[in-house]
């Protein structure tokens, strides 16, 4: 009984720490209609600098606490609504997603910068005082995560619900032209609740920090949860988010006390977040199909089928030359930039002509090289089964996810994702109890691999075209534009969705076979969760519409981690870079390559 | 040839009813659905082609209950419709748009061409769809939806965005789609289009049906003069 009453405690405190966070998005989300992916990135970098403030400077907790969420966070609230935000208002949900995901990069990047790797121990609030309630013991921090729960609750409600501001902010949302008509400014009631929810991520990411440790990713990814308990409130009522994060906090909470502690389990408690995200998925009411307004997005022109033979013919003759006069350390980064510009091509299908925006791609690859290297076959069968599982795979997340579209559906692969990641590829199951696993290889040399990794880059960017071309491609970008058109038109437009996410699946699986043959050794640290949103950006930079755009993104990514062990002091800056040029480029998923495109149809004409 | 029964059908978003216990009977030929805005008339398009569910009442298409089927099985059983907001598939062309519904239909394409030429838009099959204009994109839409051979054909405000001339050779192409044994339901705010071609006319006002009849019957009654004609 009584360890039922400390479980509880905890799970209550933790679940506070989760409503903060969740309370800022849901501010956010509701009054400029921007999900932000970043909030939980903004919290760890105000975290570092709470941090700065009161462990390396000696600062008071209190004063340290109060310029963190009173000054600093606000601060960076209001630039990252000026600069990035207000200029996506209206934007469709995956551009908005993409410069979100843009933000959290870039300020992991930062947070490297400035605070490099190395242990940083935050010590808790009121760390003299607690009590006793029967024989658990409720230490001061518990005390003041939990008061912190209560005023912020408290206070967003009076905010929305008793202010004329928070009115205003609610009549933003519905209509900010009327609002703006009736003297509200909608611009300052946006950069006002990104203050506001800047300020509470930084107040929740500071609470958890003795509990999770100062750590760039796992803080960031930990709001995984809080997208969780915001979508109890289907991003709107705060009660109910503030509901679903307590609930979250003690079913975690339990699952710590009476779940046995074998290897599985452990990795079960540890994905609860992401299993419950999805069961709030499926029992959402199902979106209504989109009426109003035509959609359309310039993509770049397809190629005819005479375009693409010259085309995949000029580009075979360069990489044999390549392959015949590179040393083998370049052939083999080259065929890595190939894998991953196969990637890039599940991508091309699934976001660039689909408009499905996924944060969870990488985990297709891993799905692949596990099998190929489970397999332990260097037979092509192999290949082509690590495909099959991937698609079957992808099959299943739609699927799960057919009731959803939108920023739900991105939400949701990104819940697969780390699903995927905790129960599969960072477990046992995956690689084995040494983590990591030998890769028997269909060909030997870096210049036979580079020339197999060509050869298939080009064979699935001719699938990706043809693709286009045909019917499939009609209806993927048919349904992109207006489910409800298609409806009407006797497409079951939930069907089209399995079927791409499955193809696209299989691409990436397939890939993930090529890199794990390539790499020889394959460990669970290749397929780390954060993996998914360098890639997401990087085929946004370069263009996720074009074959091209796969080509240069699969390139620049295999270059990212070659610059940055080459020049130690520039890799936090690359990241940065990374997630501002995806924030700035967000508008134009046609990406680098259409400059390219725009300029070569100038010349000609 | 269809008949398309609704009956007792009741819509409500929250606090408003948006269509409230309307029964209706749609015979082959061509049936006006008139009314002020906010009387309905889209959200009973909704309701009909399976977007909305209704909070209450019943659809059925030739004595069948279709309450409960979705939009692409209603589709397939012959129910086509266009939209008051333009649905094309903006970053298709226009003669892919057409080209979508044929294959849906399992129909060949090289029809896509005759019907852009059928409702006079064959000049933009090239085009990017969301460039073209207004009045053109509603051709589009009607284009498509003859693309899925349709029994039932629901139009909202077709001719919004047309000229006089492009406007009656749309009246006569709506004759036409009736001869050849299509049930056509036109929501439409130009009178003329309405009394000049409809064979039926029902009038909405505030969700509730106010009078069915002829266009004789409906331009001689009362509340209508009141609530719309003025």
């Amino acid at each position: 009984m009584t360890a039922l009453l400390a479980y509880t405690i905890f799970g209550l405190v933790t679940g506070g720490a989760y409503a903060v966070v969740a309370g800022g998005l849901v501010l956010t989300y509701s009054t400029s209609k921007v999900f932000n992916v970043g909030h939980g990135a903004i919290g760890m970098v105000m975290a570092f600098l709470y941090w700065e403030l009161a462990e390396n400077r000696g600062l008071p907790q209190w004063l340290a606490l109060l310029l963190v969420v009173g000054v600093g966070a606000p601060l960076f609230g209001l630039v990252v609504e000026r600069f990035i935000m207000r200029r996506l208002t209206g934007a469709p949900v995956g551009i908005t997603l993409v410069a979100g995901v843009g933000v959290l990069v870039g300020l992991i990047g930062v947070a490297q910068v400035i605070w490099p790797p190395q242990a940083r121990p935050v010590r808790p609030f009121l760390d003299q005082l607690g009590v006793h309630v029967g024989q658990s013991f409720v230490s001061g921090h518990d005390l003041v995560t939990l008061a912190c729960a209560v005023l912020v609750a408290g206070g967003l409600y009076v905010l929305l619900n008793r202010t004329r501001t928070g009115l205003a902010m609610r009549a933003c949302v519905d209509a900010p032209e009327l609002a703006s008509l009736y003297g509200t400014r909608p611009t300052k009631l946006s950069a006002l609740s990104w203050a506001i929810g800047s300020a509470l991520a930084a107040l929740g990411g500071i609470l958890l920090t003795p509990v999770v440790q100062l750590d760039y990713v796992t803080m960031t990814l930990l709001v995984i949860t809080a997208y969780t308990a915001a979508l109890v409130g289907r991003l709107r009522s705060l009660p109910w988010t503030f509901a679903g994060a307590l609930g979250l906090g003690l079913v975690q909470s339990y699952a710590v006390a009476y779940l046995p502690s074998s290897p599985f389990w452990i990795s079960f408690r540890a994905a609860i977040p992401a299993l419950l995200l999805f069961v709030v998925l499926l029992v959402m009411p199902q979106s209504p199909l989109r009426i109003g307004g035509v959609r359309g997005s310039r993509g770049v022109a397809t190629p005819s089928a005479v375009t693409t033979g010259v085309a995949a013919a000029l580009f075979g003759a360069v990489v044999v030359v390549l392959a015949l006069l590179v040393d083998p350390v370049v052939a083999a980064q080259l065929a890595l930039g190939l894998v991953f510009g196969i990637v890039m091509l599940s991508m091309v299908l699934l976001t660039g002509y689909g408009g499905v925006v996924s944060l969870g791609q990488f985990t297709f690859v891993g799905v692949g090289a596990v099998t190929v290297a489970r397999l332990g076959s260097s037979s092509p069968l192999a290949l082509i089964a690590g495909a099959g599982v991937a698609a079957v795979v992808g099959a299943l997340i739609a699927l799960t996810a057919l009731r959803v579209s939108g920023l739900y559906l991105a939400l949701a692969t990104l819940g697969f994702a780390q699903l995927m990641d905790k129960l599969v590829l960072q477990s046992p199951i995956a690689f084995g109890v040494r983590g990591s696993l030998q890769v028997p290889r269909l060909v030997e040399s870096p210049a036979a691999q580079l020339l197999l990794a060509a050869g298939t880059f080009v064979l699935v960017g001719i699938g990706v075209l043809a693709i286009r071309r045909g019917r499939l491609g009609r209806r993927m970008i048919a349904v992109k534009d207006s489910s409800a058109a298609c409806a009407t038109l006797g497409l079951n437009v939930r069907w089209i969705r399995v079927w791409v996410f499955s193809l696209s699946a299989a691409i990436a699986g397939l890939a993930g076979g090529l890199f794990a043959q390539l790499r020889e050794t394959v460990a669970a640290s290749d397929f780390q969760l954060f993996n998914n949103l360098p890639l997401l950006l990087f085929a946004v930079i370069a263009g996720v519409t074009s074959v091209s755009g796969a080509l240069l993104g699969g390139v620049l990514l295999m270059l990212l981690p070659v610059l940055q062990s080459g020049f130690p002091a520039f890799a936090g800056v690359a990241v940065v870079l990374l997630g501002v040029a995806a924030a700035g480029l967000s508008r134009d998923p046609n990406g680098l390559v259409s400059w390219g495109f725009r300029a070569w149809s100038w010349r000609r004409a | 040839m269809s008949t398309l029964r609704v009956k007792g059908v009741t819509v409500r978003f929250g606090e408003v009813t948006a269509v409230d216990d309307v029964t209706l009977t749609v015979e082959p030929g061509v049936t006006g659905l008139i009314g002020p805005n906010g009387a309905g008339k889209t959200t009973l398009f909704d309701v009909i082609s399976g977007l909305r569910r209704p909070s209450a009442g019943q659809v059925s298409l030739d004595e069948e209950d279709i309450t409960s089927k979705g939009p692409h099985q209603r589709s397939r059983m012959g129910v086509a419709r266009t939209f008051q907001r333009l649905e094309v598939f903006g970053s298709l062309t226009v003669w892919e748009n057409v080209v979508v519904a044929l294959e849906s239909r399992r129909r060949p394409a090289r029809l896509a061409g005759e019907l852009l030429e059928r409702v006079g838009i064959a000049k933009f099959a090239d085009d990017q769809a969301d460039t073209v204009p207004t009045g053109a994109a509603r051709l589009l839409e009607l284009a498509r939806a003859l693309a899925t051979d349709p029994v039932l054909l629901l139009l909202d405000e077709p001719s919004s965005g047309l000229d006089r001339a492009e406007t009656e050779e749309f009246g006569e192409l709506l004759r036409q789609l009736s001869a050849e044994g299509r049930s056509v339901v036109l929501v439409e705010h130009n009178m003329d289009l309405v009394m000049g071609y409809c064979d039926h006319v029902h009038v909405l006002n505030l969700g509730r049906l106010l009078v069915s009849g002829t266009p004789d019957v409906v331009r001689a009654h009362e509340g209508v003069r009141e609530a719309y004609l003025g």
